[in-house]
């Protein structure tokens, strides 16, 4: 014992055995950074591309006239509770909102760029993502993308981390942050019961101006694309959300770049679950690899102390003094 | 520390004598009047301040819901509370599983002084992350559902929630020692310490795969994180960094233990401070160039040099240069030089600079292209006084286990057996 306070023991290791000791540790660091950054392509999940024959959205946003119309259906269909202004109330507008627990959807208003006298309108809800990340971001799988197309989300299975929130490429999912023990992600359900029964989603609907049309998703595209080639030099030569992070249900044409509506651009066309299944597999990798790594560094570290001990045997407590 | 061991000696058999046997264990051997003058000091009535303060906010937080103390919103679910108290404080209670793993893995024998104390202050740490969890979670009573209600393996939160909840387990499996020779379970003491090196190994694993996916949590959010944050590095990064943190972390612990805590430290555990903390100082130093070079190596692949010249290419500058690059020359300068002061202050520098990046990754560079951005992640007092009440109780439960817990000393009786 009072060997070890006269000389330091930082001293004595850097003359004895510790080289090799931090050989062995770099060695293993080393290993441990290879597992978690070499495994990224290694990935074997089937392709998929959306359910066949699910429905979706085509939103024409050069129709929107702004007249609330869905807001007021979606509130009825959901059951919602009255707003505080009226649904023909055209101030509500001046704001910028957002979907909320009290609402599963809005009309924003946004200035033209072009055109002054014609402000743009678009309606907010879930785009429901071909391969949404808010389900791959979920630890308790409480979303399910349902043949029909709808995301849907299990409030009974959630325990409020909003990681889901954090995920959303579009910042939908909203939470009820006012309720303590019924707080939980509120968002748009595509009218799920409804389309299950054959009907149309309650905005599709109640849209008067044709800016909504409801369909199969593979349709919507043809007919986007008709849209675009019978129309020349009227829409933008893009489907926003044919592609984006992965494809979406709903999708947007547009006369001005899709931004001016706060849609984000610059999305990856890749579905996002894509960006973290690399380094999920490494997880195995590490699970497998470091106990036979690390079990090995402790074996041959005692064999070494073994030995020696065998050739040192100094005083009682053999433990103490092996290497000082 | 005489008095400590006085007690522990003394075995009373009859039921009485346990009894006061604990009585004294719980009130470090004085009685309880002068136990609780004892409590009266000028530190005590300023975390009870504090600590007063805050009652209102837990109160309305758990009656009135979330948004009466945090600020969140569905573009920035996440505040401050969350930032701090698990993203910028893991990586330094990652403490216990580096000094472990030097002691039993890698044959650093030297260590072994500090094993205890970075263990005890990883655990608090873990178990504090889980106390923030509970305070920010919608519905904290269900924190168990990813274990044993419904498993979502797609997502990083999965693997992170599993990470802390058995890592928290084999900390207190791993501190457990400390805890039975404090009660003076003999029996029970033989048998946790004969699976220390399984829990070490299985503590390695837990950690490193807990760090790197916290970073990995951001994978998911191109386009919303900054591309000068944003890199598909993340979990290489926030592991590599978390080791330089964890290094700083235990080489201020062995300071405070030291300083504050001189009466529960043997004279073996004293006289390694000053080598440990040059010894710290250097692996730390290491790490931060190894994490310097994965900064520039996750820059230069995603051929981001050209947002440097933007405001928040001049703030990731100012992380990198002033908080990374910095505190790693002065590390190195402390341990060229062997001054003590130096490593602690650059130790200290460089923990900042690990909260900077965490902050930044989670909150600042967040959404950082959305309108009125500044003004929507400055948190709201309430949720400042909950994180200054946390780190309040935090100090005051390390304290209450280190007067009491042999962490930095060795019981006579138990000499030799870890």
């Amino acid at each position: 014992m009072s060997d070890e306070i006269t000389g330091t023991p930082h001293d004595e290791q850097k003359k004895n055995s510790g080289i090799t000791r931090r050989r062995l540790l770099s060695l293993s660091l080393l290993a441990g950074g290879a597992a978690l950054g070499l495994s990224r392509p290694a990935s074997a999940r089937p392709e998929f591309s959306g359910w066949p024959n699910s429905f979706g959205m085509l939103v024409d946003l050069s129709l929107c006239v702004g007249c609330r119309s869905c807001e007021q259906a979606c509130n009825e269909a959901n059951a919602m509770p009255k707003p505080e202004r009226p649904f023909d109330d055209d101030a509500v507008l001046k704001a910028k909102r957002w979907p909320s627990a009290k609402a599963y959807t809005v009309v924003n208003r946004y200035p033209n760029a072009k055109n002054k006298e014609q402000p743009l309108y678009r309606k907010i809800q879930c785009n429901h993502c071909l391969e949404p990340a808010c389900a791959t971001a979920c630890p308790i799988q409480a979303y399910t993308k349902t043949q029909q197309g709808a995301v849907i989300y299990n409030e009974d299975l959630c325990f409020g981390c909003r990681y889901c929130v954090i995920a959303c490429p579009f910042n939908i999912p909203g939470y009820d942050y006012e309720s303590v023990t019924e707080a939980k992600v509120v968002k748009c359900t595509f009218c799920n019961t409804r389309i299950e029964k054959n009907g149309l989603p309650a905005c599709a609907e109640a849209c008067p101006s044709g800016a909504l049309t409801f369909g199969k998703r593979t349709d919507l595209i043809k007919m986007a694309r008709k849209r675009i080639m019978e129309n020349p030099g009227k829409y933008l030569d893009h489907i926003y959300g044919e592609q984006e992070v992965g494809g979406t249900s709903w999708m947007y044409l547009s006369a001005v770049p899709f931004e001016q509506y706060g849609l984000p651009g610059g999305l990856p066309k890749r579905p996002l679950i894509e960006l973290t299944e690399g380094y999920l597999s490494s997880v195995p990798v590490i699970f497998t690899t470091f106990p036979a790594i690390f079990g090995m560094l402790y074996a041959a570290l005692h064999k070494k102390e073994k030995r020696d001990e065998g050739g040192q045997k100094t005083g009682s407590d053999s433990r103490e003094v092996k290497h000082e | 520390m005489n008095k400590l061991s006085d007690v522990e000696q003394r075995r009373p058999s009859d039921e009485s004598g346990f009894r006061s046997r604990f009585l004294a264990k719980l009130f470090m051997g004085m009685s309880p009047a002068d136990y609780s003058r004892s409590l009266v000091t000028p530190f005590n009535l300023l975390a009870a301040a504090i600590l007063a303060t805050s009652l209102p906010v837990f109160y309305m937080r758990y009656t009135q819901g979330l948004a009466t103390a945090i600020h969140a919103d569905h573009e920035y679910p996440w505040g401050l509370l969350l930032s701090w108290g698990i993203f910028a404080g893991e990586p330094l209670f990652a403490a216990g599983f580096v000094v472990a793993a030097a002691y039993y893995l890698f044959g650093m024998k030297h260590y072994r002084v500090l094993v205890r104390l970075s263990v005890l202050g990883g655990m608090l740490g873990y178990a504090f992350a889980a106390a923030y969890l509970l305070i920010d979670l919608g519905r904290p009573w269900r924190i168990y559902y990813p274990m044993l209600v419904n498993f979502g393996p797609s997502s990083v939160l999965f693997v992170v929630a599993w990470h802390v909840g058995l890592y928290v387990t084999v900390q207190l499996l791993e501190f457990s020692p400390s805890i039975l020779e404090w009660i003076g379970s003999r029996r029970l003491h033989r048998w946790a310490t004969s699976i220390t090196v399984a829990l070490i190994i299985g503590g390695v694993i837990l950690s490193t795969v807990h760090q790197s996916s916290l970073g990995a949590m951001y994978l998911i959010t191109p386009g919303k994180l900054h591309p000068l944050w944003y890199s598909s590095h993340l979990p290489l990064l926030f592991f590599s960094s978390a080791i330089y943190a964890a290094m700083s972390f235990a080489l201020l612990l062995a300071f405070v233990a030291g300083r504050y805590f001189r009466k529960t430290c043997d004279q073996e555990f004293l006289s390694h401070v000053q080598p440990l903390t040059i010894s710290l100082g250097k692996g730390a130093a290491l790490a931060m160039y190894v994490y310097c070079a994965l900064k520039l190596l996750a820059l230069a692949q995603d051929n981001h040099w050209a947002l440097l010249s933007t405001p928040f290419g001049y703030w990731y500058l100012i992380e990198l240069i002033g908080f990374v690059v910095v505190p790693m020359l002065l590390f190195t300068a402390g341990v060229r030089m062997e001054k003590i002061g130096l490593i602690r202050f650059s130790a200290f520098y460089a923990i900042v600079g690990i909260v900077l990046n965490r902050v930044n990754v989670n909150l600042i560079a967040y959404n950082w292209n959305l309108p009125d951005h500044w003004s929507k992640i400055i948190p709201p007092w309430s949720e400042n006084i909950m994180i200054l009440a946390m780190i309040t109780l935090h100090i005051l439960v390390f304290r209450w286990i280190m007067n009491r817990f042999p962490v930095t000393r060795e019981l006579p009786e138990y000499k030799g057996t870890h």
